[in-house]
């Protein structure tokens, strides 16, 4: 179907000229990125999506798209209070329906208030509506204990994502063995590979322990930083707590944040804090530390000089709300004239969607105790977690059954990132194919039962290791079924490659 | 010699001082004073400095939320402490955002909107039935059936549908492939994602991109982020600031020396001319674009603001279809679309889409996975995209009163941009074009010689002196020509002419009687 430079020649000869954009003349750096959360098998599992539309018979009656953390794509409900307060903000007609609470109301004003032209359809400054980040100030203050946030710091986005990427492309400069490195965790949430492809930066792993329930070591940080200042200038580092892929406990402790900090000051070295998964915290005895607070509290000189952006996001927590596309940085200690660089780099796209910053104002300041629709909204909330944590349970029950098959607890976000065995031969038959052998398994997976997960090539892991990634997210039952269908199949491959 | 081949790739005549670093040094004081930066006894310096950054995004500039909006949002400030001044508000005249301006959204789309936001409204008898067939129907396309799960990067399918068959109803029945359509977070979303692609070379052989003078800062801004050499084309002001095609081809001639010119940007209607190109003009467009094998990009966001009678609006698209086929199968094409103009004004929901034609398949798998890194656009902004390109049509329950409002916006602003071109015109030292499109004026100024040495002593661009002093004197935030580009010694401003009717009026006349002022002034 492609067409190849043969195909183009043919072109050619057809009478069709040879195009300006190939993948010869494209930017080259745009040809290397990849990003397997939607990579080539999920174009699979949509093309058998068609073929079952289609009416084509397959083991199997519908596709289970458990490659990517879309709650509500697997049926978990939105939250009721932040859906009537954005439908009021988008048709203020309804402002004088009965069927509204009136803090709903009330919400919805107050955020209308703030827009320009009183309206969701107007552009909002470009680093989001004031209102907005300064009730996401408070938040984070609320959250940390206290520890002052200032609204001037806080800039909303679009996602997590939108902030990540602009917080790293200040941060690459540099030529040759100058370049800027950014060290990112093995394992790893591909955004941060495909964006620093796309920018022509170093890539500078360094690898969670998974014996250790995927613990962060400042020995292996310290390892990836040596190897890495022969041949590029390593500026940041990236964690992702609560991790994704995986779900980690060390990450999550406070020793280790400190740990972390220490070493990204001693080594001169930017933090990047992904923190989306901040609300998905299941394991009893675990406790969602930000890398703001620990900060903070480890008082001068880290406190009042280490450079410092975490990212949250309204696609994740008990919200699930990723199509609104709500998220902010914080920055701490951040160069005035950089902030500034920061908004003007913002201000060309003009402005974060803002349904999606009305969304985030709802998830940062939700229902009071005292409010009429508090306890709705605590219901339904304090379900999905629980929901959730017993899907992470059961997700980690059912792998660690399974021969062949390790799970590491999961602790929080949505994922488990399992380990499995291949025997040799079908790792032989992956290379005869030219495919990771885990991608190899997923793709017959995906075939055989209609699961659709994304390999842990496409994450990273340690050379001869294979894992994949599936979600947490389809309902309980389904769930427990998948689980077994799973095993099942690897049971059934290995005996087939013994 | 670095510099100096970074001024080059500029392409811009005058070497006007960056007008931001004027502003910055106010702000950064500013943001200081309220970071409470600690004082350390020995601070260290900081991994990200202005020095250490990424040079590229250093050399970004974006005037229409530049240095003089900056200013403007201080004033506003200062206002709000009870400062007094010779104005009571700000008027943001700067940036096209009409319902920030006053203007009321569509009745239909926002109650689709809701609908959408929160299915419960669906058994609501307060929601016309085409209105919930709508909402029933993009939610059906959605995971979960809820707005609020992922859609494909590509964007949600039957909506991608529905722009492929406004397209092909707009331009006549020239036929339009959704498998071509690609929904985006606005336009300026698409267009720096295909600049992006395009952008590869080093050297002589880096990227030539092609933009007119004056260009909405988008293109500028992206040029410089992507490091690809930015390559101008002059608009003719004496001929309301028509595209000759012979000025495009000195243009690419003089840039083949010292890039590899591969892309041409066209705005029609324009940004901030609001010119309306000709068939013809199109046709030579298309023409030249085919000779010099340029990828051609067609931002076409103000499709729906055609106010001149004499002018209608031609897609690049249908005029290359009927071109014929050794065009149609050729000329690399992409056309962008929005939801923040037009009668819609729904800027702040960011909907917009990219029709590509002629691509190379598999630039088109590129293309997705450059787009899949960042999931999908938001999906609230899909549904409006919807609704722009699915309107109600005769026969339907909200036909009458969707084409009530959005003739009253269009008559609206074509009034106003009448009333603006007129009013301009008959100050002396003011000349307007014809205001044919879009949402801008774009006035020629005379600025005095003395004028022109009091900004040089300020080091400002002398159209940034005379924005700011009107902006100090009548709180009126218009963005000064220089950070849109204009030909050497000319002078310009870009206001919008989206304030309601009595209030443009007022606005116009205080521009006046401050640019009679300032002649005065600096005679």
């Amino acid at each position: 179907m492609a067409l190849s430079t043969g195909d183009q020649s043919q072109a050619v000869r057809n009478g069709l000229r040879a195009k300006v954009l190939t993948l010869h003349s494209m930017n080259p750096r745009v040809r290397q990125v990849e990003y397997a959360v939607r990579g080539p098998i999920v174009q699979r599992a949509l093309e058998l999506e068609q073929e079952l539309c289609q009416g084509v018979k397959k083991p199997f009656t519908e596709v289970i798209r458990a490659n990517i953390g879309d709650a509500q794509a697997m049926g978990q409900r939105p939250i009721t209070f932040l859906r009537q307060v954005l439908a009021l903000c988008v048709n203020p007609d309804l402002l004088t329906s009965p069927s509204f609470p009136d803090d709903a109301k009330k919400r919805a004003e107050r955020i209308l208030q703030a827009c320009g032209g009183h309206s969701l359809g107007a552009y909002s400054v470009s680093s989001g509506i004031q209102l907005i980040r300064e009730d996401v100030a408070q938040y984070i203050e609320r959250r940390d204990g206290g520890i002052p946030a200032d609204p001037n710091n806080v800039f909303l986005s679009t996602g997590a994502s939108d902030a990540i990427v602009t917080v790293l492309k200040l941060l690459v400069a540099g030529e040759g063995h100058t370049r800027t490195g950014v060290l990112i965790p093995i394992p790893q949430y591909p955004l941060y590979s495909a964006t620093l492809a796309e920018l022509g930066a170093v890539q500078v792993d360094y690898y969670l322990d998974e014996e250790r329930s995927w613990a962060l070591d400042v020995s292996e940080l310290h390892r990836a930083l040596c190897q890495a200042r022969g041949h590029c200038h390593p500026r940041a580092l990236c964690v992702i707590n609560p991790g994704n892929p995986h779900s980690s406990r060390q990450v999550q402790t406070r020793e280790c944040i400190e740990a972390v900090i220490r070493f990204a000051f001693e080594e001169r070295l930017f933090l990047l804090a992904d923190e989306v998964y901040q609300d998905n915290v299941y394991a009893a005895g675990s406790q969602f530390h930000s890398f703001k607070k620990v900060l903070m509290e480890m008082g001068p000189p880290y406190a009042g000089q280490q450079e410092l952006a975490s990212f949250h996001s309204t696609s994740k927590g008990y919200m699930g709300e990723c199509g609104f596309r709500g998220g902010y940085v914080e920055v701490v200690n951040m160069d005035a004239a950089v902030q500034q660089q920061m908004l003007k780099l913002m201000s060309v796209r003009l402005c974060p969607p803002v349904p999606g910053q009305a969304l985030l104002d709802l998830v940062v300041s939700p229902p009071a105790p005292t409010d009429p629709s508090f306890a709705q909204f605590q219901a339904e909330r304090q379900a999905v977690l629980a929901e959730l944590a017993a899907k992470a349970k059961l997700t980690e029950q059912v792998f660690n059954k399974a021969p062949g098959i390790s799970c590491n607890p999961v602790q929080g976000a949505m994922y488990s990132f399992p380990r499995v065995q291949l025997p040799p031969r079908a790792v032989e038959r992956a290379q005869e194919l030219g495919l990771a052998p885990d991608m190899f398994f997923c793709l017959r997976l995906l075939e055989e039962t209609g699961i659709c997960v994304v390999p842990g090539s496409g994450f990273g892991q340690r050379e001869g290791t294979y894992h994949f990634r599936m979600t947490i997210l389809p309902p309980l039952e389904k769930l427990r079924l998948l689980l077994e269908k799973l095993s099942r199949f690897h049971a059934k491959f290995t005996l087939e490659y013994s | 010699m670095q510099r100096a081949a970074a001024l080059v790739r500029r392409g811009c005549g005058p070497r006007t001082p960056s007008s931001w670093g004027r502003s910055q040094s106010s702000a950064a004081a500013e943001a200081s004073a309220v970071l409470k930066v600690r004082p350390e006894r020995s601070r260290r310096e900081r991994i990200l400095t202005l020095e250490s950054m990424n040079p590229q995004v250093k050399a970004v500039e974006y005037a229409v939320r530049g240095p003089i909006v900056l200013k403007a949002g201080e004033i506003e400030l200062e206002l709000q402490r009870g400062i007094k001044k010779p104005f009571t508000e700000v008027i943001r005249a700067n940036i096209g955002d009409a319902q920030a301006m006053g203007q009321q959204p569509i009745t239909f789309l926002r109650q689709v909107m809701a609908l959408c936001t929160y299915p419960n409204l669906l058994d609501s008898p307060s929601f016309p039935e085409d209105a919930k067939k709508r909402a029933r129907r993009i939610l059906q396309a959605c995971g979960g059936h809820s707005l609020g799960s992922y859609s494909a990067s590509q964007g949600v399918n039957c909506i991608r549908e529905d722009v492929a068959a406004y397209i092909t109803r707009r331009d006549g029945g020239v036929p339009a492939d959704p498998d071509n359509i690609y929904l985006t977070t606005g336009a300026s979303d698409g267009i720096s994602t295909i600049l992006k692609i395009l952008v590869s070379g080093g050297g002589k052989s880096r990227t030539g991109v092609m933009i007119p003078i004056p260009q909405y800062p988008l293109y500028s801004a992206v040029i410089s982020e992507l490091d690809a050499i930015q390559v101008n084309y002059y608009l003719d002001e004496e001929n309301c600031w028509a595209l000759n095609v012979n000025e495009l081809r000195r243009a690419v001639q003089e840039a083949k020396d010292h890039c590899d010119p591969k892309v041409l940007c066209i705005i029609n209607p324009g940004n901030p001319t609001g010119q309306v190109q000709s068939r013809k003009c199109i046709e030579d467009v298309i023409h030249f674009a085919w000779e010099e094998k340029l990828f051609l990009l067609a931002d076409e966001v103000y499709q729906d603001n055609v106010y001149s009678p004499d002018c209608r609006f031609h897609s690049f698209k249908k005029v290359l279809y009927e071109m014929g086929p050794e065009y149609s199968s050729n000329v690399e094409l992409a056309s962008f679309h929005s939801t923040s103009k037009g009668y819609m004004g729904e800027c702040g929901y960011r909907g917009g889409y990219m029709e590509v034609i002629n691509l190379h398949p598999e630039i088109k798998g590129q293309l997705v996975k450059l787009l899949s890194v960042r999931l999908c656009p938001p999906v609230s902004g899909q549904a409006a995209m919807d609704i722009v390109v699915n309107p109600p049509v005769a026969g339907e329950e909200s036909f009458e009163q969707f084409s009530r409002e959005k003739e009253s916006v269009l008559g609206n602003l074509a009034k106003k941009a009448k009333l603006t071109e007129d009013l301009f015109n008959q100050v002396p030292g003011i000349h307007c074009s014809p205001l044919q499109g879009a949402m801008y004026a774009f006035p020629r100024i005379f600025i005095p010689v003395k004028a022109v040495e009091a900004a040089q002593a300020h080091q400002m661009a002398p159209d940034m002196f005379y924005c700011m002093k009107l902006l100090e004197e009548t709180g009126i935030c218009v963005v000064p020509g220089s950070g849109f580009g204009q030909r050497e010694g000319t002078y310009h401003f870009r206001m919008t002419i989206l304030p309601p009717v009595e209030k443009l009026k007022t606005v116009l006349q205080k521009v006046k009687d401050f640019h009679i002022n300032f002649l005065e002034k600096y005679a």
